[in-house]
Order: structure tokens, then sequence, then C-alpha cells
């Protein structure tokens, strides 16, 4: 914030005062955006982490969840930010053709992940673990499931730009839409570490 | 301007002070928190007037600088100063973040120590031995067990004067707040948790006490009175008490803990022994085995769901002594 | 199949209470009076282009303004009713469940659909101007925070005669809030009411930091912004760190109402100690949030009226900044006696007294930005002035409610009522009154009656004290808060005068509404733009400003730039440099915010009654409405081209620039 006065005036100084760039405009408010994001999610972690001891005598987590299946979800999503990364870098060299392939294995890294995470509760259902269950594990559906929300909305939505890409090229304005998908996508990645070690991790521990 | 607001403002200042003066006359000492009959009732006017005394050192210059800045700078008197530019002064914005922090130091240094002194949960110093009473905040009554004397009671309260009483405290309803104004400080009344509160009449009276936190439809009617007598009414009391036709029972309990509108003083000779720690436990994981007889209140349905764990509440309300 | 249609209708509307029955003839008769001007004056078209599906801010706030003043009339007429019943409450004017829905229902209406959108017609009415911008940073999103508000607020409302009200408090402590004790749907409003609402709220907090910190005209840097867009400044971030709290609240309150989570219930294992936590971690920030923009209210017009510099501008900001940082830290002072234990009970205490240092220093700031000045007293100074007292006494009670072991006597009580409706009558009310009337010609182009301007104003006072001084009393009497009826007589004289006084508050608000109608017909035109004498830049264009607000955006110098223009002017220097008229670059309006408030309102609905028929398309809706405006947001602007602004501004200036 110290520097923005700064960078506002050198931005003004041409006589062009009161055009703003809507990319940088773009930019700053989907930061400030995923810091709202980050105390929902901390919000729901520190929900999590009060519940986390009170299964009302039902199953547990260490019980129940199964490693095998996350650390391949792990695997498949921190690939996918890679990926997310990959495409941003051949859209800056104007490689489109390159930068859509490489969105589109992200896109199917995503679906992978999620196909997982449907598994997963299906089989925790299928236990006798759902919302219902006790506070535990309704902490433990609605944090992972609202993450799980999360990577759908950006499904749908890296299917949209790709779609305006298509249609339309290149421009600042698609630019600017993969630049903050992939901002978004690297968040849920980062969110998704604090839910493998707080959720995961330190249950099975 | 005209002279029309002026008349206005005249008119308006008149009524105000003319409130304000019927306020004050009217209610010399007898407000029930300014009127204590207990010692911590007591401690807490003690603290409420060393705040207000506190806050007086800036409230009550700041109140006539107002209202001589704004009399004296006003536009239409051009005697006055005029300097548009003067809008800094290191020495009087240091004054004035200065004396606020001292004043905040030395109330924050009062308030630590009250608060520690005044911690609930912590015994009354008395040479006198201390009587419990056991208060369940029901919908939309309140039950006091009394343990020592085996008698039981609704919507009434009596204590021995001058002895000090622990209050243990529980909901089997929506959270509820216990409060005797002349004797002390309210405590939340919560479901799966005792709260203690430790208070003394200081002399005999009948006091007011009611619920403080909003529970629902007919809440307004869970106010009680406090009837604190000498020992030897108090013994006289409890051997009424027991004389009483009315008893409550596990399934009297169910019934009774079913949402009434408005329930009249009563006595009971006695209740079931163990009852409130069942009240509290029924909410709590721990308690499973204790909680045999399925008596879940009349508002769970479902009978295996109310053996809530509550470790964390645990957690939390440890050093509230149960 | 009818006496099914009649079941349902019964279960449906809410039945049995003449009042309700009142209000829902007066609903349909306002409804049908208003349909029938608008097509009579064949005015739906003009509605629908110039107002609903605008991006403009100014038309924006406008909007807000007025809902928020419709939401103070309906959260006064709940307060009138109560103050009835307390005065003479052998009369069972309302039953005890109907008194419980309307001081829910007041205390939410009050604060999430009064002062948040009062707040937010201020901020977008402003603050773009005062920066010199052309609209906010993001215009379209600032139409969809509207529609958000907008159908969480009419969602809310329709639970009074749809349904039945929620009677849960406020804030929906549970378990009583629960499905276990209230099974109804009026719960269910409260929460996709104050959810859709609060939605648009957060992105109204994003949208005013990007336009603060990246659109204020050459020159201004953070340290020469006037002191109200400051206080935007310090509210939406407060914004940003405590919507999310209380969007997440909401939504577990959902889950454990809707699917039988076990977040806050009493069974398997939930934890209500955790919503109370929570709310407030949302609540507290949040009456900072409101007071702090009647704070930099305050700033503008002291400075203006006596007409000096505001002083100790960076005392002033530093105060501002901390207030917001340590809001974040005291929100267990609202459960002392929740027995969390000496040590943390003082720990918030202090830090509940350390917020009273800042705000102190702001009342001495201001108090010395009129120490020698030249003070005149048009309305909104005088709302100015009333502030002070007023608050310096709230502010009083509020530091006797920090002391922890105090509170165990204030608490829940008259008291806690009269402190909060005195900080917050006192300070945000008074503040978004002065607020109004000040802007209300860069608004309109006209000035408010001052005449009855001033009755309101009188009247207001004293009904504010009447009607809140005798309840700090009756409140060290021991009574309690959310009772309709008590056994005391002690207590019936202060609650008599009480009422007295929330009446005169009525006639006092009756008296602005009559302002406002005799002004619309006979007022004072502002011609110059700068009715005040002011010192901030949205003194320098016409009123009300023209869509593109500046022809040409001004350089900044210093803090009250216009003053100093003015001033500069006066002494026959050059005036501003202004660069040559250029096509101004334009949102176009969007038909997609009302359309997708309407898809929330339609979700919403149907989650409340459980109807998944209802709420899955209506929550589609929404989606595609995403998706269209994703694929149709780079079409959405124009150029005004040098020609037309010439003209504009030679028609508004009468000719001189």
């Amino acid at each position: 914030m110290a520097q923005s006065p700064a960078h506002g005036s050198d931005h003004h100084d041409h006589h062009a005062a009161g055009h703003h760039d809507p990319q940088d405009l773009k930019l700053l408010g989907f930061w400030i955006f995923l810091v709202t994001d980050v105390i929902m999610f901390a919000t729901l972690f520190a929900t999590f982490i009060v519940l986390r001891g009170n299964t009302d005598g039902s199953v547990t987590g260490a019980e129940l969840l199964e490693m095998n299946g996350i650390i391949i979800s792990t695997f498949l999503l921190l690939t996918s930010s890679f990926t997310s990364g990959v495409a941003v870098l051949a859209m800056h060299q104007h490689k489109i053709k390159q930068m859509i392939i490489w969105l589109v294995i992200t896109g199917l890294l995503g679906a992978g992940f999620l196909y997982l995470e449907v598994n997963e509760f299906l089989h925790l259902i299928h236990e006798g673990a759902t919302l219902q269950t006790s506070a535990y594990w309704s902490a433990f559906f609605t944090l992972v499931g609202t993450h799980g929300v999360h990577v759908t909305v950006g499904l749908f939505w890296m299917i949209a730009i790709i779609i305006q890409i298509v249609r339309r090229g290149l421009t600042d304005d698609t630019k600017g839409k993969v630049t903050v998908f992939s901002l978004y996508w690297h968040f849920l990645d980062a969110v998704w570490i604090f839910l493998l070690s707080i959720v995961y991790l330190m249950e099975v521990m | 301007m005209s002279k029309k607001p002026r008349s206005l403002v005249r008119a308006a200042f008149s009524a105000v002070t003319l409130v304000m003066t019927m306020l004050l006359l009217s209610g010399c000492g007898n407000y029930m928190v300014l009127d204590p009959k207990g010692p911590i009732a007591e401690k807490q006017l003690d603290l409420i007037i060393i705040t207000v005394i506190l806050c007086s050192i800036i409230i009550v210059p700041v109140l006539i600088i107002t209202f001589i800045i704004v009399w004296r700078y006003r536009a239409t008197n051009k005697k006055a100063d005029y300097k548009p530019e003067w809008a800094h002064s290191n020495l009087l914005e240091t004054i004035w973040w200065g004396i606020p922090i001292v004043i905040i130091i030395v109330l924050a240094v009062i308030t630590v120590r009250y608060t520690h002194e005044l911690e609930p949960a912590k015994a009354l110093a008395s040479d006198k031995e201390e009587v419990t009473v056991q208060v369940v905040s029901l919908n939309w009554k309140w039950l006091f067990l009394y343990p020592e004397e085996g008698i039981a009671t609704v919507n009434t309260l009596t204590i021995p004067e001058d002895r000090p009483v622990r209050f243990e405290i529980t909901a089997d309803s929506p959270m509820n707040s216990f409060w005797i104004p002349e004797l002390g400080g309210q405590i939340y009344a919560m479901s799966g948790m005792s709260m203690a509160l430790h208070l003394q009449a200081d002399e005999p009276g009948t006091y007011f006490g009611t619920a403080a936190n909003f529970t629902g439809e007919h809440f307004e009617n869970m106010n009680f009175q406090v009837n604190a007598t000498s020992d030897a009414e108090y013994e006289q009391w409890i051997q009424e008490a027991k004389s009483s036709p009315n008893t409550i029972t596990d399934e009297s309990y169910e019934e009774m803990s079913k949402p009434t509108e408005k329930e009249e003083p009563t006595l009971y000779s006695s209740f079931p022994e163990g009852i409130y720690e069942r009240i509290v436990t029924k909410y709590m994981h721990d308690g499973a085995e204790l909680h045999q007889h399925g008596s879940a209140s009349a508002d769970e349905t479902d009978a295996a769901a109310d053996t809530a764990n509550a470790n964390s509440e645990e957690d939390s309300s440890a050093h509230k002594g149960h | 199949m009818l006496d099914n249609i009649k079941e349902f209708a019964s279960e449906f509307f809410v039945t049995g209470d003449p009042l309700i029955y009142g209000a829902d003839v007066s609903i349909v008769l306002a409804t049908l009076g208003i349909v029938f001007v608008l097509t009579y004056f064949k005015k739906w078209g003009w509605l629908w282009r110039d107002w609903l599906t605008t991006v403009d801010h100014k038309k924006i706030g406008i909007m807000y303004i007025l809902a928020a003043i419709v939401m103070l009339f309906r959260g006064g007429v709940d307060a009138v009713m109560m103050r009835t019943q307390l005065a003479f409450p052998d009369l069972n004017f309302l039953e005890a469940d109907h008194y419980n829905q309307i001081f829910t229902t007041h205390g939410v209406v009050m604060i999430f659909f009064m002062a948040m959108p009062l707040m937010f017609g201020l901020f977008n009415i402003v603050v773009p101007l005062q920066i010199g911008a052309r609209d906010v940073a993001f215009p379209f999103l600032n139409s969809l925070s509207f529609w958000l508000f907008f159908a969480g607020a009419m969602l809310f409302n329709l639970s009074f005669v749809i349904g039945g009200s929620p009677d849960a408090g406020w804030l929906a402590y549970p378990p009583l809030s629960g499905t276990q004790f209230n099974p109804g749907v009026g719960q269910n409003f409260y929460i996709w009411g104050i959810q859709i609402s609060g939605i648009g709220s957060l992105a109204s907090g994003i949208n005013f930091i990007v336009t603060i910190l990246k659109m204020r005209a050459p020159g201004m840097t953070m340290m020469k912004m006037p002191m109200f867009t400051w206080s935007v400044f310090a509210a939406s971030t407060t914004i940003i760190f405590a919507f999310p709290i209380l969007t997440i609240t909401m939504l577990l309150l959902f889950l454990d109402r809707f699917f039988g989570a076990h977040f806050f219930t009493l069974d398997g294992g939930g934890n209500p100690m955790m919503y109370i936590n929570l709310i407030w971690m949302w609540g507290h920030p949040e009456v900072y949030i409101v007071v702090l923009p009647a704070f930099g209210v305050f700033s503008e017009t002291v400075a203006t009226f006596a007409r000096k510099r505001l002083f100790g501008y960076a005392s002033m900001v530093f105060a501002m900044v901390i207030i917001s940082i340590i809001s974040f830290f005291t929100w267990a002072h609202h459960f002392f006696t929740m027995g969390s234990g000496a040590n943390v009970n003082a720990f918030f205490a202090v830090t509940t007294m350390i917020i009273a240092i800042p705000t102190g220093v702001k009342i001495f700031n201001w108090l010395f930005t009129m120490y020698k000045g030249r003070i005149t007293f048009p309305t909104p100074m005088m709302w100015t002035i009333a502030f002070i007292p007023a608050f310096v006494v709230g502010g009083m009670t509020g530091v006797m409610l920090s002391v922890a072991p105090a509170d165990f006597q204030f608490h829940n009580s008259y008291f806690l009522i009269a402190h909060f409706h005195q900080v917050l009558i006192g300070g945000v009310v008074f503040g978004y009154f002065a607020g109004l009337y000040y802007w209300w010609p860069k608004m309109f182009g006209f000035k408010l009656n001052e005449y009855l301007g001033k009755w309101a104003f009188w009247l207001w006072n004293i009904g504010f004290y009447v009607c809140f001084m005798p309840q700090y009393l009756v409140g060290l009497d021991g009574m309690t808060r959310r009772i309709s009826v008590f056994s005391d007589p002690d207590w019936q004289g202060l609650n008599v005068a009480s009422t007295i006084g929330a009446y005169i508050m009525g006639l006092a608000f009756l008296f602005q509404v009559a302002q406002i109608g005799y002004s619309i017909f006979r007022h004072e035109k502002d011609t110059t733009g700068d009715i005040w004498d002011a010192r901030t830049l949205e003194f320098s264009i016409p009123s009300p400003a023209p869509e593109y607000n500046f022809a040409v955006i001004p350089q900044v110098h210093s803090r009250d730039e216009w003053w100093e223009e003015k001033e500069r002017r006066a002494r026959g220097e050059k005036p501003w440099q202004l660069g040559p008229i250029e096509p101004i670059h334009m949102p176009k309006n969007s038909a997609i915010g009302p359309i997708m408030g309407a898809f929330w309102f339609i979700a919403g609905f149907g989650l409340v009654f459980h109807w998944l028929w209802m709420a899955i398309p209506g929550l589609l809706g929404v989606f595609v409405c995403m998706f269209a405006r994703s694929f149709s947001a780079h079409k959405a602007e124009y150029y005004i081209p040098v020609e037309e602004i010439e003209r504009t501004e030679a028609k508004l200036r009468g000719g001189a620039v």
C-alpha cells in the first residue's frame, strides 16, 4: 500500500488522466478478493480445529481417512498448479495453442482431483460418516467441501476463459483473465497444503 | 440566522434540562445496582464509581470546552481570533494523546486487579459455612436445587443472610443468564456446562432475581424473588419445603423441562440424587454412561443424539470448577 | 385440492394479527400505486434504463440512500411498537412472540438494511467525486453489490408477511436459532437476507479499496486524501477482514438448519459458544465499520463550517487506522459473563479501553478544528456539534461496560441498550444525517429546507435523550433487554419517559420526510456547485455532477485542494492548469446486476422454504449471469465525444469553465 501513491502518480503523469489500466485494477481487486477468501478459509480452519475432538462417540477421522487417495489428489493438484504456471508462461510468449493445451491439462488434473474427492466422500458416507454424524464430520465435510467447490468453480471459469480466447484471441482483457485465473489456482493449491496438513496428516499421525 | 431557530434552541435546552433533573431526582439511590446488598455487588459498585470518576476527568472538561469553543468561535462573533491555517500543534496533540493514555493505564490496572478479585468462580472469604444452590434454566422457569438439604424450588430462591452462597448454574434450554442485581453480577447458564457464581446477602430482605439472556417466547416470565433470611428462618423454611407434597422425580423432571408459559413459585420436598449432574452431562460426551434413563428434554427428538461430546467446552469451562 | 391450498396458504402467509393484515393491505396498495403511476406516465423504460440498470456511482448511491430511508422507517416503526408495548405492558399491545419478532427485525433492519446501505450510499456518492475519479474501480460490480443488498433486504422484509419473522434476537444465538428451538422459516429468512446482502457488502469493500488506492487524481497522495475518503478506506479494509467471517458463520448456521449438521447444536458435539465468538468477531468490527465513515463526515463538515483546516490530520489518520485494527481484538467483551476466566476477560477489557484513546483524540481534533475558526450553523454542522456530547457520554458508558467485573452488572440490561443506542444514533445516525444534508445539494442540485431541518434536528435530539437516558437508569434498576412485560412498578415511569422520547424521534423523522417533500418543490438551487463554500474536489464541479464527473481531472497539490484553488483565484493567481478535454471512457449500463439480484432472491426464497425446485434454478441463474458478464464485459464500454462534454459543461456552468 505504501508504494501505491507513488505508483499512482507515475501513472497519472501522462496527460490521459482519468484513464486507468483496467487490468491493473482487476489484478489488485482480485488480490483483495483472495484476502477475503483467505479469511473465509481461516474461519473454516478455526472451526475445524475447535470441533476436531467432537466426534460424539461416533466414528473418527483417524479410523476412516485413507491417505493413499489423498497423496494422489495432492500430486494431481500440485501438478495442475505447475501446469497453469506453464500456461501463463506460454501466454507471455504469445503461444496461444500451447497455452490452451496447458490449460486443458490443468483442467484435466483438476477434474481428476475432484473425481478422487467425490469418491472419498462417497466412501466416507458409505462408512457412516456424514454431515449429520457429529460436529467433527460437519466441520470436515464443510472445510474440504468448500475447497472442492472452489476447484469446481475454477474449472467452469477456465472453460469460459478458453472459449473466449478461442473466439477473441489474446487481448489485454483475455490475458488478464488467464493471469487472474492462474493466481486463483495457485491459491487453491496453497489452501490444499494447509488442508492436507491440518485435516489429514495431523488426524492420521 | 432567523430568530426562530434560536427560540427553538432555548425550548430544547429547557426541555432536556427539565427531563434530566426529573430523572435524577426520581432516583436517588433506589437503583438496584447502585444500592448493593452484598459484598460482590458492593465491589462492583466501587468499580463503577471509580470508572465514572476517571472518565469524568476527561469528559467534563471536553463538554465544557465544546460549549466554550462553539460559543466563542461562532461566525457572528467578529471579536474572536480567526486562524484558518492553524492546523497542527505537537504540544497539544501530545497532551490529548497523553492524558487519555495515562487514564486508560490507570483504569486498566484497576480492571485487571478487580477482574481477578471478582472472578465469579472464586469462593468468598467467610468464617461461616457456604450454602450451595444448583440452578437450572428451563423454558421458561428457573429450577433451584439445594443438594445439601435435598429440597428444590421453582422460581423462588431462599438463602440465609450473611453466609456465602455458591451457585452452580447450568441450562436445559438455550443459553440464559442468572442475575440478582442487588447481590452481584450475572453469569451465563449454558447447557453442558456448570458455571460457578459466588454471592452473599449482607442483610435480610427480598431481592429481585432475573433471567438476562433471551431464551425464547416467554423469557419475560423468568424472574424470581430472592429471600435472604436469618439462619433460623432459613432452617424453618427448609422444614417447610421438606413438608411440601410436591416432589421431583426423573419422570416429573422430564415433564417440567418442557416449555411452559409461566410458573408460580413452588417448593419441592425432594429430587433425585445427582439430577443436576445428569442435566449437565447429558450434553457432554463423557456423560454417556451417566445418562441411561433416556430422560432427554422434551425438545429433543433424537434420543440417540443427546449424548453430546463437549471436550472443547470442558476445556474452556474446566477452570469454572465443576 | 382447495383444502390443500388453504392449508398451504395459512402456513405460508402470516395470519392472525390485525397489524400484519394492515401491513399486507398497505404493501399491496403501495405496490399497485407505484405500478399504476409508472404505467400511466409511461415511466417503465425510464426506470429501467436510467436507474435499475445503471452503473453510475451517483445513481447507485441515491438508490442505496432511498432504500435506507425506507428501511429506517420500517425499523423505526418496529421501535415505536416496542416502546408502546413497554410503556403500557398491561395492555398487551403486542403478544410475546410478536414482540420477540419485532425486536429481532428492528436490530437486523437497522444495522444491515439501514446503516449499511446509508453508508454505502454516501461512499458511492462522495468517494469518486472527492478523489477526482470518474467512477469507482468496478462500476458493474458496484451495481451488483447494490442489487445483492436489495435482494437480501427484500427477502428479509418478506418474512413479515410470508412465513413469519425471525425471533431469536438480531444476532441469532444458537441453540435458540437452531431447528431444535426454532423450527419455523423465520430464521432461514434471517440467514439468507443477511448472507445475500453480506456478499454485496464484501464486494463493495473490495471495490472502494481499489478505487481509493488506484484512482486518485494526479498529485493526491494518500496523505493528501480528504478525511472522509480515509474513513472509507479504513472502513472498507475492516469490511474485507470482517465480512468473510460473517459469510462463513451464516453458512455454518445454514448447514445446521438445512442439512442437520452439528456446528452449533446441543447434540452431536456442536458448540454454540463458537457461534457467539464467530458472530462477534464480525460483529464488533462491524460497529466500527459503520461509525468510521461517520467520523469521516464530521471531519469534512467541521472543517467546512469552521472555515478552517482540519486539525491534526496525521493524528486523525493514525487514530482511524488504530481503531480499525484494534476493533478485531475486542470481540469477547460482548460476553464477559461466559466464564472465559479472569485472564481472558482482563485482556479483552484492556483492548476495549484502548479504543477509547484514539477515539478521544479524534474528538479533541474536531474541537480544535473549531477553535479559532468562524463557525456557521447550517443543519450539517448542527448534527456535527450535537454528535460530540452524545458520543462523549456514550463513550463513557462504553468504557464503563468495558470494565469486565462491572459489566457483570450491566450485561444484557437496559444500560447496555442505552449505551449502544447512544453511540449508534449519536455517532452513526447523526453522522450520516450530517453527511446526507452536506452532500444533498451535490446529489440533487438543491438544498434541503433549513427551517424544517432544524425542527427535525431539535426533535431528534430531545427525543434521543428523553428516550435513552431513562434506559440507563432502568438498566441499573435491573431491567433486562428483550422482555415485553415486567412486574416491577418502579420501572413504569422510566419506561413511559423512554417511550415519549421514541415518539418524539418518530415525529422528527416525519419532519425530515416533510423536509424532503417540501424541498423538492420549493428550494434554493445550488447553481455554483459549491453551496457551502467547501474545501474538497467534489465541490469544484457542478451540482448535480455530470455523468463523467470531471470534464478534466485536476492536478492536486494540497489536502484542501478546492479551498486552496479558490484562495489562489481570489489572490488573482492563475487558476488550475486543466488539460484539454478528451473523449471520456465510460462503462455502459448493464441489466445483469438487477437480473442476478433477482436470481439470488429466487434462490434465497427457495432455500428458506427448502424448495430445491426453486433454489437450484435460482442458483443456476446466478451462474449463468456470471458467465454472461464474463463473455460480454469487454463490450460494455463507450466514449463520450469531446463536443458532447463541451456542450454539457457549457450548459452546467453557464458558459464559464
